[in-house]
C-alpha cells in the first residue's frame, strides 16, 4: 500500500454494555469493509482466545485494520481497537480509550443506558474522544429507539438525533455506521517528523516473535533498527519488525507513523517491560515527557493456588510465568501452608480475572488446581506503628499486637428499574453498603450509588444481584479507599486441627454466618473417616459454629461373585483413586474440591 | 499336576429378582437348548489346553441352573467328564432355586455326579420374598431342601440375604433361625447390595446415597442395624456350630466351599459359558457378555489366549489386543490380589505363602500398610498370618483397597 494520508486514518472503539452488541458489530464492521469475505468470517472475529470465545466476553483488547472505500470515493483506513468489556480490566479499557480518536456508542434499542454504558462514555469522554451513539437490536420487537436517543441525549447530553439506527445482527444499516466513522470522528494528529511517542495498548507473548507491543503513535515514526525505549520500564531494544493487524494475524510493513495503530516487535522477553499505558520512544532521540496517564496496575484480589498434586510446583510456576508473559498484570509470589504444601499467592485485578487465570492454567496447562478462598488486601496498623499490607490471612499478626485494621472500599453505581430498588437497597446493606445517593435517570429507572467493602462484592455479589433484580440490575465500580472496619480471622478447624488454607478474614459482624455456612458446606464435601470428625468454625479461641461428619460404620462388599475378580478390583481401585485426591490434615483426608466449595457460599 | 477349578455359567432364570445385576435373563426352551450346545462345543475346543491339570471341582452357577431340564445338566457333566481329568474327590456343585427343583431334575443330578447344592432362600418371610422379587416362598424352600435330602444331598449350602428394604433385626434373626432348623452344612449370609441398573436402584439408589452420606436412610436399614445383622449372623451360627471362614460364610467344620476358597487363594481356574471369567497362566479374561455373540460361537479361545500370555511372560511387556479382554497380571497385581482376596477369608493370608510366591518378604512391600490397619485396629497377625479384625470386616473395602500399590510401587517390584 502506498503511503497513507494521516487524514484518511481513523482510529476508534466501540464501547457498550455488556451484551448490547459490540462484538456483533465489530464483525460486520469487518465484514462489510470487504477485508474478509463472508465465508472467511466466524461468529465473533475479534475475541480469538477460545476461554473468551466460551464465555462471550472480550479479555484481551484486540485490535485489527480494516481499509474502507468511502462514498466520497476515497480510501480509508480503520483501525478498530477491541475494549474488554469487564470492570476488572478498567484499566486496560481506558489504555486503549487512549489509543482512540473516537469511539462508537452502542446502545441497546430495548434497554437503553445501562450502568457500564455510563462509565465507559465517561471514561471516554475523559480521553476527549468523539462519541458516535449508535442503537443497535433495532430489530427486537421491543426496541424503543425514540426513547433512547432521547435518554442519550438526556442523560449523556450527546447528539443523537441522527444516530444509525442499526441491527448488528441483520446487518441492517451498517453503511451508515461506516459512514458516519468517516465523517465524524477525527483524522488523528501528530508529525512523523517529531521524536518517536507511541502508546502501548497492550502486548502479549508469542513463542516466536517474543514480546508483540500493540501501540498507538502519537508522535514521530517507528521502523527495523530503530532503539526503542519504554520510558517508564526503563527497558531498551532494538525494533525487529513493526507491522499493522490483519484478522486474527500480524502483517509486517515499513514502518508506523504518527497517527498509526500497529505492532512492534523488538528483542524483548518479558512483557512486564512493556506496561500497558507505557510510552515508547525512541532511545537515541527520546520524547521530552511521556504520555500521561501511565499507572501500574496494582492487584486488589489475591488467593492462594497450588497444584494438586505437589509434584507439580514447578510446573505451576512455569506455567504462571508463561500467562503473566502475557498477562502484566498477574502477580504471583511463592508461599507454603501446613494443609496444602507448596503454591502460590496470587494476585488479580478481581474474581473474574482470577477466575480466568485459573481457567488457563488448568486448561492450557493441563494442571489441576486447589485455590483458597480470595480475599483483599487489608491495612493492618500495628500498635507499634508498623503499617503491614495482608494479602494472606495467615500471615494476620496476634491481635493484642493490632491496634487496627482498614479495607478497601469501592464505590459503586448500581442501575436498577424502580421496581427493584428496595431488593437491591437490602442486598447493598446486607454487604455492609453505605448509601450515597439515588438519581431517577427516568421514571422507571435509577442509578444507586454506594460505597461498598471490596470484600463484599468479590465473593457472589453479581450473581446476588442478578437474582435480585431478576437480571435487570447493572452494576460498576471504582476503587475508593481504605476504611477502618471491625475484622477478624475466621479460623476453620477439622478434627481439632486448624487448616490454614481455609482461615479468611470476616467482618466481625458477618462471622457468625459464614462460619455456619462453611462449616455446613464442608460437611457435604469431606467423605467419612472410621471415627467421627467434628468441624469448627473458630474466631480467635471462640468456637462460633460446630459440624461433625459421622463416623463409617459399614463399608463391605458381602458378595464377591464367582471369579470375576476385576470387578472387585475396579471397586477397591475407584475407593483408592478417590483418596489420590484428598489432603491430608491430621488424620483426615480432605477432598481438594472442599477448598475450593467454600467459595460459593451463596445464599439460595 | 495342577488343580484347576471350572465354573460353569447358565445365564438363565425364570425372572429377575429385583436386586439382582448378574447376568441372567429369562429364556425360552429354543434358546436354553441352543445355549447348551454351544458351551459343549466350547468344552470340547478349550479342554484339550487343559490336559496339564486336574480339576479339583465344578461350580455351575448363574442365573439359576435349575431352570435347565435335568438331563441337559447332566449332560454338561458328563460333557465335561468326558474332556477333562476330574479328580476323584472334585467338589462339584449346582446353584438351584426353590421352586424349579424336582425329584426327577434331583435324581439327574446325583446321577451326575453333582455332590453339593446351593439353594437360594433369601429370606424365610414370604413377604419380604416377595419383595425382593423372589418366584417362591418359604415353604417351598422347605420342600426343596426336603427332597434334595431324600435325593442324597448331604452337603447343602443356603444363600440368604440381610439388609432388605424395612427389615428390622428380629426379621433377620427370624429367617436365620428357620434356616437353622433345617441344618444345611453351609450358609452364605450376604447383605443386600444396591446395584445400578436393577429396579432396586431405582427405587432404592437415592436411600443408598443417603446412607453412605451417613444420614439415616428412608427404607434401607442403617449402617448401625446392618452391622447388628452381621454381629448377630457370625455368634448365632458359631452358637450352632457354624463357622464364619470368609467375610459372608458360614460352614460346619469341613464342609467349606472349596471352589470359593480356590478364588481367593488365586487358584487357577477355568470359566466356560457367557460372561465367564478365568484366571489361568497368571492371566485374567473372560467371555463375551452378550448372548448372540456368544451363540455365534465367539468364545475365548485358550489355544491363542495361552500363547499370547506365553509370549507376553517371555517378553515380559502386554501386547494390545483389545478384542479379548485378557490382563496378563503382573507380579505386583499378583501381590495386590494375594492380599485382597486372601484377606476376605478369616484365616486371612500367611506371610510363607506369600514369601513362597514372590520371593520377597511381605513386610517390604506391605510393612507400612500393615503397621497403619494394625493401628487402626483393623488388621491383626498371629503365627505367621495377617487378618481381618471384626472392624476390619465391617469397613473391609477400606482395608482391601490400602492394598493396591501405588504406580511407582508397580514399577519397582514388575522389574
Amino acid at each position: 500500500m502506498a503511503v497513507i494520508d494521516q487524514k484518511n486514518i481513523r482510529n476508534f472503539c466501540i464501547i457498550a454494555h455488556i451484551d448490547h452488541g459490540k462484538s456483533t458489530l465489530a464483525d460486520r464492521i469487518i465484514e462489510k469493509t470487504g477485508l474478509l469475505t463472508s465465508r472467511e468470517m466466524q461468529a465473533q472475529v475479534l475475541d480469538n482466545m477460545e476461554l473468551e470465545r466460551e464465555r462471550g466476553i472480550t479479555i484481551k483488547a484486540q485490535t485489527v485494520r480494516i481499509v474502507y472505500q468511502a462514498k466520497n470515493g476515497e480510501e480509508y483506513i480503520f483501525n478498530l481497537i477491541d475494549t474488554p468489556g469487564h470492570v476488572d480490566f478498567n484499566y486496560e479499557v481506558s489504555r486503549s480509550l487512549a489509543a482512540c480518536d473516537g469511539a462508537i456508542l452502542v446502545v441497546d434499542a430495548a434497554q437503553g443506558i445501562e450502568a457500564q454504558t455510563l462509565a465507559n462514555v465517561y471514561l471516554a469522554l475523559d480521553h476527549d474522544l468523539d462519541v458516535l451513539p449508535v442503537i443497535n437490536k433495532i430489530d427486537l420487537p421491543s426496541a424503543e429507539p425514540e426513547r433512547v436517543i432521547e435518554e442519550i441525549e438526556d442523560v449523556i447530553g450527546l447528539e443523537a438525533g441522527d444516530a444509525p439506527q442499526i441491527s448488528a445482527k441483520t446487518g441492517l444499516n451498517i453503511e451508515e455506521v461506516l459512514e458516519q466513522i468517516v465523517e465524524k470522528i477525527p483524522a488523528p494528529q501528530g508529525s512523523p517528523d517529531n521524536p518517536l511517542k507511541a502508546l502501548i495498548f497492550d502486548s502479549l507473548y508469542d513463542s516466536y516473535k517474543g514480546v508483540i507491543v500493540f501501540c498507538r503513535i502519537k508522535e514521530g515514526t517507528v521502523k527495523v533498527g530503530t532503539s526503542i525505549q519504554m520510558m517508564a520500564t526503563g527497558a531498551v531494544a532494538d525494533v525487529v519488525e513493526v507491522g499493522y493487524f490483519g484478522a486474527g494475524q500480524f502483517i509486517p510493513c515499513e514502518e508506523l507513523s504518527a497517527g498509526m495503530v500497529g505492532y512492534i516487535t523488538a528483542s524483548l522477553k518479558n512483557v512486564r517491560d512493556t506496561q500497558v499505558g507505557d510510552t515508547v520512544t525512541d532511545a537515541k532521540r527520546p520524547c521530552s515527557e511521556p504520555l500521561p496517564g501511565y499507572k501500574k496496575v496494582n492487584p486488589m484480589v489475591y488467593c492462594g493456588m497450588y497444584p494438586a498434586d505437589g509434584a507439580k510446583y514447578p510446573d505451576l510456576r512455569d506455567a504462571l510465568e508463561k500467562l503473566q508473559l502475557n498477562d502484566a498484570a498477574l502477580q504471583f509470589e511463592p508461599e507454603t501452608s501446613i494443609a496444602l504444601g507448596f503454591g502460590f499467592r496470587c494476585g488479580f485485578l478481581g474474581l473474574l480475572h482470577l477466575e480466568i487465570v485459573q481457567e488457563r492454567l488448568e486448561r492450557e496447562y493441563n494442571l489441576d488446581l486447589v485455590t483458597t478462598a480470595p480475599g483483599v488486601i487489608y491495612k493492618v496498623h500495628k500498635t507499634n506503628g508498623e503499617v503491614i499490607e495482608l494479602t494472606n490471612p495467615s500471615n494476620l499478626p496476634d491481635p493484642a499486637e493490632i491496634e487496627y485494621m482498614e479495607e478497601p472500599v469501592v464505590s459503586a453505581e448500581i442501575m436498577v428499574t424502580s421496581e427493584f430498588i428496595g431488593a437491591i437497597m437490602d442486598l447493598c446493606q446486607e454487604r455492609r453498603g453505605t448509601y450515597i445517593s439515588m438519581e431517577y435517570m427516568e421514571e422507571t429507572r435509577a442509578l444507586l450509588k454506594y460505597e461498598l467493602p471490596l470484600n463484599e462484592i468479590i465473593y457472589d455479589f453479581f450473581d446476588a444481584l442478578k437474582s435480585r433484580s431478576r437480571g435487570y440490575a447493572s452494576f460498576d465500580y471504582e476503587m475508593k479507599g481504605y476504611a477502618r472496619s471491625e475484622l477478624v480471622k475466621l479460623d476453620i478447624l477439622i478434627n481439632k486441627e486448624e487448616v490454614d488454607a481455609l482461615s479468611f478474614i470476616v467482618h466481625s459482624g458477618t462471622a457468625y454466618e459464614r462460619g455456619r455456612k462453611m462449616c455446613e458446606k464442608l460437611k457435604e464435601e469431606i467423605p467419612r473417616h472410621l471415627f467421627e470428625i467434628p468441624i469448627q468454625a473458630a474466631v480467635g479461641s471462640k468456637v462460633i459454629a460446630r459440624e461433625t461428619v459421622k463416623a463409617m460404620r459399614k463399608d463391605v462388599l458381602a458378595k464377591c461373585y464367582g471369579g470375576d475378580i476385576s470387578r472387585k478390583r475396579k471397586l477397591l481401585e475407584k475407593q483408592k483413586e478417590g483418596k489420590k485426591r484428598m489432603r491430608q490434615i491430621g488424620n483426615v483426608e480432605i477432598p481438594q474440591k472442599a477448598f475450593m466449595s467454600v467459595l460459593k457460599l451463596d445464599d439460595k | 499336576m495342577r488343580d484347576l477349578e471350572l465354573y460353569v455359567h447358565i445365564p438363565f432364570c425364570v425372572k429377575k429378582c429385583y436386586y439382582c445385576d448378574f447376568l441372567s435373563m429369562p429364556a425360552d426352551d429354543e434358546i436354553r437348548r441352543h445355549y447348551v450346545d454351544k458351551l459343549i462345543e466350547e468344552i470340547r475346543q478349550n479342554a484339550p489346553d487343559c490336559s496339564q491339570y486336574q480339576v479339583s471341582s465344578i461350580f455351575l452357577g448363574g442365573g439359576t441352573p435349575s431352570v435347565l431340564p435335568g438331563v441337559q445338566i447332566a449332560e454338561i457333566i458328563e460333557e465335561l467328564r468326558q474332556n477333562f481329568n476330574i479328580g476323584q474327590e472334585a467338589e462339584i456343585t449346582l446353584e438351584c432355586n426353590p421352586g424349579t427343583l424336582t425329584r426327577q431334575k434331583l435324581a439327574f443330578y446325583k446321577l451326575a455326579g453333582i455332590n453339593r447344592l446351593s439353594l437360594g432362600l433369601q429370606s424365610a418371610k414370604n413377604r419380604e420374598l416377595q419383595k425382593i422379587g423372589r418366584i417362591h416362598t418359604f415353604e417351598e424352600f422347605l420342600e426343596s431342601f426336603d427332597l434334595a435330602r431324600k435325593a442324597g444331598f448331604s452337603n447343602i449350602n443356603v444363600d440368604v440375604m440381610c439388609a432388605l428394604p424395612e427389615q428390622i433385626l428380629e426379621d433377620w434373626q427370624f429367617t436365620l433361625k428357620k434356616v437353622l432348623e433345617v441344618r444345611p452344612e453351609h450358609i452364605s449370609a450376604y447383605s443386600l447390595i444396591v446395584e445400578e441398573g436393577t429396579p432396586f436402584y431405582e427405587a432404592y439408589g437415592e436411600d443408598e446415597l443417603r446412607r453412605q452420606r451417613g444420614e439415616i436412610p428412608l427404607h434401607l436399614p442403617t449402617e448401625e442395624t446392618e452391622r447388628q445383622m452381621y454381629e448377630f449372623t457370625r455368634e448365632a451360627l458359631a452358637d450352632k456350630g457354624y463357622q464364619r471362614y470368609e467375610i459372608s460364610n458360614y460352614a460346619q467344620p469341613g464342609r467349606e466351599c472349596r471352589h470359593n476358597i480356590g478364588y481367593w487363594q488365586m487358584k487357577s481356574y477355568l470359566g466356560l459359558g457367557l460372561g465367564s471369567s478365568s484366571y489361568l497362566e497368571q492371566a485374567r479374561f473372560s467371555n463375551t457378555r452378550n448372548l448372540e455373540t456368544y451363540l455365534e460361537g465367539r468364545y475365548c479361545n485358550l489355544t491363542e489366549i495361552l500363547q499370547q500370555a506365553e509370549r507376553e511372560k517371555a517378553a515380559g511387556t502386554r501386547e494390545h489386543r483389545e478384542e479379548t479382554q485378557i490382563v496378563h497380571l503382573t507380579k505386583s497385581r499378583q501381590m495386590e490380589e494375594f492380599m485382597f482376596l486372601g484377606l476376605r477369608m478369616t484365616a486371612g493370608i500367611e506371610r510363607k505363602r506369600f514369601q513362597q510366591a514372590f520371593g520377597v518378604e511381605l513386610e517390604s512391600i506391605y510393612g507400612n500398610v500393615i503397621q497403619k490397619l494394625q493401628q487402626q485396629e483393623l488388621l491383626k497377625q498371629r503365627e505367621g498370618r495377617v487378618f481381618l479384625t471384626e472392624e476390619g470386616i465391617s469397613v473391609s473395602n477400606y482395608v482391601l483397597s490400602e492394598f493396591l500399590l501405588e504406580v511407582e510401587e508397580i514399577e519397582d517390584c514388575s522389574l
